[in-house]
C-alpha cells in the first residue's frame, strides 16, 4: 500500500500520551501531532483514535473539556493529568529499553568461528 | 477502582447513555469537519472534502461501540439492547417463536411435574419436627412393618436406641355423630404417639401415655384437621362431644394441627384413637395375641448420638431374645430400619425406582427438545447468514452477535419454562387432591414448592444455553465477504453431523416410549381379562361392616347368614356368598401352616404361608372359581363339626407334594397358641390373590362358621344391571339394619387399586410417548423442511432436466427418512428390551405381540408421514422456471 508502518498493539496509547504531553489537543489535532512527530511514518485509521482516547480518560490519564479550535469549531480538548504524565514517563522508559533490546538483538551478527 | 465507584459508573453509564452518545456524536462530527477543513484547504470542494473525510474516518459505528466499551462497557445497557432486538427478531417470526416456546413448555413442564412428584414423595421429609431422625421398623425378610401388640410393648420397653417407640394401625370404622352413620378411617395409635412425634394439638389436647390403663380404657378421639374442617365445620367447641365409633362411645378431646397428616405419606387419617381401644374399632385385633401382627407400623426418633446401625443392632438383640422366649411366634425375627413415610423400603424402593425411571425419561425428552431447538436455531442462523454477515461487515463483533443469539435462546427458554411451569402447577394442584381409589383415603401430596420452581428455572436456563450454543461454530466460521458476495449456499456437510446423531437419538427415544407404552396398554387390556381364578365380571361386592354397626359373636354370624339369604331373594341374582377379604381388593390374611407330621411348630419350619380366606358355603359358585375335586362347604360345617378346608392346587403341591389326591389329607395351623388340625375336603384352581404380578401363591379357604369374622364382603353374582343390583342390595341391607355403613362396588372397581401401578405407569408412558412422538415430528419436520429449502435450486434444476417426482422426493427427503428408519429400528429393539422391566409392573407385558410390533411400525410411519408431508409438497411443487429466474 505505502511505506507507513502498522502500529504495534498497545503503542497507540503511548503515542497519544506523548502527543498530548506537548500541549492540549482535540482528537483530530492528536492525529496531526502524531503524524508530525513521527514524520508521517505511522498508519493510524482515524476512527481508531477515539476508543484509545476514551480508554485513557477512563484510566484517569487524560482529562477532557469542550472548547473552540483554531478553525473556530467546537471541539473536545484533551490534556494530561498528573497520573498521565507519570505513566508517560514509565512507558517511555520501558519502550526505550525494549527498543534498545530489540535493536541490539536484531543487529547481532553470528560470531565468526 | 473501588467496586462502589465501578457500580456507580455502570449505573450512571446506563442512564447517561443517550447523553454520552450525543457527546460522542458531536466529537466525531467535529473530527470529520476538521479533516474536511484541511482537505478543503488542499483544494477539494466542500462536499467532496466532507465525503472523503467520512471515508477516511473508517467504520464509525464500530468505533462508537468501542468507545462505549472503553468507557467501562455497559453490560446492562448492551443486555437490554440485546433483549429488545431479540424480541423484535422473534416477533418477526411468531410461528417459530410459538413452536419453540411450546416445545420447551411441554418438555420443561413434564420435568417439573415428575420432579415435583419425586420431591413430594421422596425428597420432602415428613411434616413432623426432626423428621431426619425418625425411623420405622421393618422385618428384614418381607420389608413389612407389621407387629403384634405384645411384641410392640417388648420392643418399646427393651430397645435402647430410640427415644420412644410409637405404634399405629389403620382401620376403617363406622362413626355416628348422632343419627347418621358413616365410615371413617381411623389411626389407632399408641398413647405416646403425639408426644413422641412432637405434635401439639390445634385445639383441645392430644392423648398421652398416661391415658392408657389397659384394654378399652381410653375412649378418646383426636380429630384430623381435614376431617374436623369437613365434618365438624371448624367447630371450636367440639372437644367434649361424644361420638359413637362402632356403637362404642368415644369423647373428642382435641384436633390435630393443620400440617400434620399422619405418618404415612399417602394416608391422612380422619381421626386418631388410643391403640388400647383398637379392639372396639376393629374387633379382629386384640392386645394379647403375640402371633398376630396387626399393628401397621412401629417407629421412633433415634436417641441423640445413636446411629441407625447401632439402633438396628440393639433392636435385633431384643428380637433374638423374643425369638428365644416365644419361638412359635417370634422365631427368626429380624429388623432393619426404613423411612416411615413410605412404609420403609416396601413402598419406597419401587416408588424411587419408578420415579427415577420417569425422571430419566422426561430428562431425555427435554434433551430431545433441546436438540430439536438447537437444529432449528442452527437452521435459522444459516438462513440469517446474510444478515449476520452484513452485521459483521458493518463492524459488529462476533461476540456481540453471539451474545444476541444467546439472548434470543434464553428468552425462548425462559418463556417456555414459565408456560411449562404454569401448566405443571395446574396439573400438580389437581394431582394433590386426586383420590385414585374410592375405597381408600389415599392422596399424593405433591404441591409444588420453591425447590420445584428453582428446578424449572434451572432447566429452562440450561436448555436455553444448550440449544443456543449450537449455532456458535457457524457464526464463528462466517466469512462475511464470501456470503455477501455469493449468497448463502454455504457448505453442506455430506458426512454424519452431530445434528443427525441427535435426531436419530431422539427418534429412538420416541420409538422406545411408543413401544413400551403400547406393550403396557396391551398388557393392561389383557390383564383385565386374564385368569384370576375367579370371574370378576357381573359380580357386586358389598363391604357390610357389621363390626362398625356394633355386631359381635353369634349375633354377627347370624346376621351374616341373614344378609346372604336376603341377597339371594333379589331377582336376577344367581348366587350370593361372603368372604372376609375379596381377592385382589387390597387386603388378605395369611397364616403359617405345617404338615400333619410336623412336631415343632416354629415359623421357620412352616411348610407354607398361604392366604387365608373365611368363606360362606356358596362362595366358589358366586366368585366363579372352579372346584377341581372334593366338595365345597355347607352351613353344617360349623363349630361343632370337624375342621375342614378347601385349598388351591399350589397349596396342595406345597404341602403334599402333588395336587393329585389332596382331598382327605390333613395339615396343621398355629393361630397364636392355638394349634388346629384341618382336613382338606376340596381342591380349587389356582388364582391371583394380592397382586396380578405375584408368583403363584398357596391359598386356603375355611368355613365362616368355623372361624367367625366380623369383616365380610358380600359377593353377589347376577346377570342384571349392576346399578339396579346395587340399589336392590342396599335396600335389602337397610331392611335388615338401617345402621349398616354399607359400601357397594363391582369387583372390577375394587380391583382398581391392584391395577393402579400398572395404570399409572401406562399413563405416564403414554404421555411421554406422545410427547416423544411430537418432538420427533417437529425434529424431522425441521430437518426435512430445511433440507428442502436449502436444495430448492438443485431440485429445480433436476426437475428442469426431467427428473421424476419420485426422484425429486428421494433427493429431498431421503436423508431424514433414512434417519427415521434407523432411529425407529434402534428404538424398537431397545423398547423390546425395556419391556422386561415393564413386566414387573404391568401383568403380561410382552413385546412378542404382532399387534404391538405392527402398532409401533405404523406409529413411526405416521410420524414420518406427518413430519415430511409439508416439505414434500414444497419439493414437488418446485417450479424450476420461477426458481431459476429468482436467483
Amino acid at each position: 500500500m505505502n511505506d507507513q508502518a502498522q502500529l504495534l498493539p498497545g503503542t497507540l496509547d503511548l503515542l497519544i500520551l506523548r502527543a498530548i504531553s506537548l500541549g492540549p489537543l482535540h482528537g483530530y489535532g492528536v492525529l496531526l501531532r502524531i503524524g508530525q512527530i513521527s514524520g508521517n511514518a505511522l498508519l493510524i485509521e482515524q476512527g481508531a483514535l477515539y476508543p484509545g482516547l476514551f480508554r485513557l480518560v477512563r484510566q484517569g490519564l487524560l482529562k477532557a473539556s469542550w472548547g473552540t479550535s483554531e478553525n473556530n469549531r467546537r471541539a473536545k480538548f484533551y490534556s494530561l493529568t498528573a497520573a498521565g504524565r507519570k505513566r508517560l514517563r514509565e512507558e517511555t522508559n520501558s519502550w526505550i529499553r525494549l527498543a534498545a533490546a530489540m535493536t541490539s538483538a536484531l543487529a547481532a551478527q553470528p560470531e565468526k568461528p | 477502582m473501588k467496586s462502589l465507584d465501578w457500580f456507580r459508573i455502570r449505573i450512571a453509564a446506563l442512564f447517561q447513555r443517550s447523553e454520552l452518545n450525543a457527546d460522542l456524536e458531536e466529537e466525531l462530527r467535529s473530527h470529520v469537519e476538521h479533516r474536511a477543513d484541511d482537505l478543503e484547504r488542499a483544494g477539494l470542494p466542500r462536499a467532496e472534502a466532507e465525503r472523503r473525510a467520512r471515508i477516511e474516518f473508517g467504520a464509525r459505528e464500530k468505533y462508537k461501540e468501542e468507545c462505549h466499551e472503553a468507557l467501562g462497557g455497559n453490560a446492562v445497557g448492551t443486555f437490554l439492547q440485546d433483549v429488545r432486538f431479540s424480541v423484535r427478531v422473534l416477533r418477526k417470526c411468531p410461528g417459530f417463536a410459538v413452536a419453540a416456546v411450546l416445545t420447551l413448555a411441554l418438555a420443561i413442564g413434564a420435568n417439573a411435574v415428575v420432579f415435583a412428584v419425586l420431591n413430594g414423595v421422596i425428597l420432602r421429609p415428613l411434616n413432623v419436627p426432626h423428621a431426619d431422625s425418625l425411623y420405622g421398623l421393618e422385618h428384614s425378610d418381607d420389608h413389612m412393618g407389621q407387629e403384634s401388640y405384645p411384641n410392640y410393648l417388648d420392643l418399646r420397653d427393651r430397645s435402647r436406641g430410640f427415644e420412644s417407640l410409637v405404634a399405629w394401625n389403620i382401620s376403617q370404622a363406622g362413626i355416628d355423630t348422632g343419627g347418621n352413620s358413616s365410615r371413617a378411617w381411623v389411626a389407632a395409635a399408641s398413647g405416646n404417639y403425639f408426644d413422641a412425634l412432637g405434635i401439639q394439638p390445634f385445639i383441645g389436647r392430644t392423648f398421652h401415655a398416661g391415658d392408657e390403663h389397659g384394654l378399652n380404657s381410653a375412649p378418646y378421639i383426636v380429630l384430623g384437621y381435614a376431617y374436623w374442617h369437613s365434618h365438624f365445620q371448624d367447630d371450636r367447641s367440639v372437644p367434649g362431644r361424644v361420638i359413637q365409633i362402632n356403637k362404642h362411645p368415644f369423647t373428642v378431646i382435641g384436633v390435630a394441627p393443620p400440617g400434620f397428616r399422619g405418618t404415612l405419606l399417602f394416608f391422612n387419617p380422619d381421626f386418631y384413637v388410643p391403640i388400647v381401644n383398637q379392639p372396639q374399632v376393629n374387633s379382629e385385633f386384640d392386645l394379647n395375641t403375640r402371633g398376630v401382627n396387626w399393628i401397621f407400623e412401629t417407629m421412633g426418633h433415634l436417641r441423640p448420638g445413636v446411629t441407625p446401625g447401632q439402633a438396628t443392632a440393639d433392636l435385633n438383640s431384643v428380637a433374638s431374645y423374643l425369638g428365644k422366649t416365644y419361638p412359635v411366634d417370634d422365631g427368626g425375627m429380624q429388623f432393619i430400619l426404613g423411612r416411615p413415610s413410605l412404609y420403609g423400603d416396601y413402598l419406597g424402593k419401587p416408588m424411587l425406582g419408578f420415579l427415577t425411571a420417569l425422571m430419566t425419561l422426561s430428562g431425555l425428552i427435554l434433551l430431545a427438545a433441546c436438540s430439536n431447538l438447537g437444529s432449528l436455531f442452527a437452521a435459522r442462523a444459516a438462513d440469517r447468514s446474510r444478515e449476520l454477515a452484513l452485521r459483521l461487515a458493518l463492524g459488529s463483533s462476533r461476540n456481540r452477535i453471539l451474545r444476541q443469539l444467546l439472548t434470543e435462546a434464553t428468552l425462548i427458554s425462559l418463556a417456555g419454562g414459565a408456560v411449562g411451569l404454569l401448566g405443571s402447577v395446574a396439573i400438580l394442584r389437581r394431582l394433590s387432591v386426586w383420590q385414585p381409589f374410592p375405597q381408600f383415603p389415599v392422596q399424593i401430596p405433591v404441591d409444588p414448592d420453591a425447590k420445584v420452581y428453582l428446578v424449572a428455572l434451572a432447566l429452562a436456563l440450561i436448555s436455553g444455553l444448550l440449544f443456543g450454543i449450537v449455532p456458535v461454530r457457524q457464526v464463528f466460521n462466517t466469512n462475511p465477504y464470501e456470503i455477501v458476495k455469493v449468497g448463502s449456499a454455504g457448505v453442506r456437510g455430506r458426512g454424519v453431523t452431530l445434528r443427525d446423531v441427535l435426531l436419530v437419538l431422539q427418534i429412538a427415544i420416541c420409538a422406545v416410549l411408543i413401544t413400551s407404552s403400547m406393550v403396557a396398554v396391551r398388557g393392561l387390556a389383557r390383564s383385565m381379562h386374564s385368569n384370576f381364578g375367579f370371574e370378576p365380571q357381573n359380580v357386586m361386592i358389598a363391604d357390610t361392616g357389621l363390626g362398625m354397626a356394633g355386631y359381635s359373636g353369634d349375633r354377627e354370624s347370624a346376621m351374616q347368614r341373614r344378609m346372604i339369604d336376603a341377597m339371594k331373594t333379589i331377582p336376577g341374582v344367581q348366587s350370593a356368598a361372603s368372604i372376609n377379604w375379596a381377592p385382589l381388593s387390597g387386603g388378605a390374611n395369611s397364616w403359617n401352616v405345617f404338615t400333619d407330621e410336623a412336631k415343632n411348630l416354629k415359623p421357620s419350619s412352616a411348610a407354607a404361608g398361604p392366604y387365608w380366606y373365611n368363606i360362606s358355603p356358596d362362595y366358589f359358585q358366586a366368585a366363579g372359581t372352579t372346584l377341581l375335586a372334593g366338595r365345597t362347604f355347607t352351613w353344617q360345617d360349623d363349630k361343632n363339626s370337624p375342621l375342614v378346608a378347601v385349598v388351591n392346587r399350589e397349596f396342595a403341591r406345597k404341602l403334599f407334594g402333588s395336587d393329585k389326591d389332596a382331598v382327605g389329607k390333613h395339615f396343621q395351623v398355629a393361630l397364636g397358641a392355638d394349634i388346629k388340625r384341618i382336613e382338606v375336603v376340596g381342591l380349587v384352581v389356582d388364582g391371583k390373590y394380592q397382586n396380578l404380578t405375584e408368583d403363584q401363591a398357596p391359598a386356603v379357604f375355611v368355613p365362616l362358621l368355623q372361624e367367625p369374622m366380623s369383616q365380610t364382603y358380600l359377593v353377589v353374582r347376577s346377570n342384571g344391571d349392576p346399578q339396579q343390583l346395587a340399589t336392590a342390595m342396599r335396600g335389602r341391607l337397610r331392611d335388615l339394619d338401617e345402621g349398616l355403613p354399607v359400601n357397594i362396588q363391582t369387583w372390577t372397581q375394587l380391583m382398581a387399586a391392584i391395577l393402579f401401578p400398572a395404570r399409572i405407569s401406562t399413563l405416564a408412558l403414554g404421555i411421554l410417548g406422545m410427547m416423544g412422538a411430537m418432538l420427533s415430528i417437529t425434529g424431522i419436520f425441521g430437518m426435512a423442511a430445511y433440507s428442502v429449502s436449502k436444495r430448492l435450486k438443485e431440485l429445480g434444476i433436476r426437475m428442469a432436466l426431467g427428473a421424476q417426482r419420485k426422484e425429486v422426493l428421494q433427493a429431498a427427503l431421503g436423508r431424514p427418512l433414512k434417519l427415521l428408519a434407523f432411529g425407529s429400528i434402534a428404538g424398537l429393539v431397545l423398547g423390546i428390551l425395556a419391556t422386561k422391566i415393564l413386566a414387573y409392573i404391568v401383568y403380561q407385558a410382552t413385546p412378542r405381540d404382532p399387534l404391538v410390533l405392527a402398532g409401533v411400525v405404523l406409529a413411526m410411519a405416521l410420524v414420518g408421514l406427518v413430519a415430511t408431508w409439508v416439505p414434500a409438497q414444497r419439493a414437488i411443487s418446485v417450479d424450476p422456471l420461477i426458481l431459476l429466474r429468482e436467483e
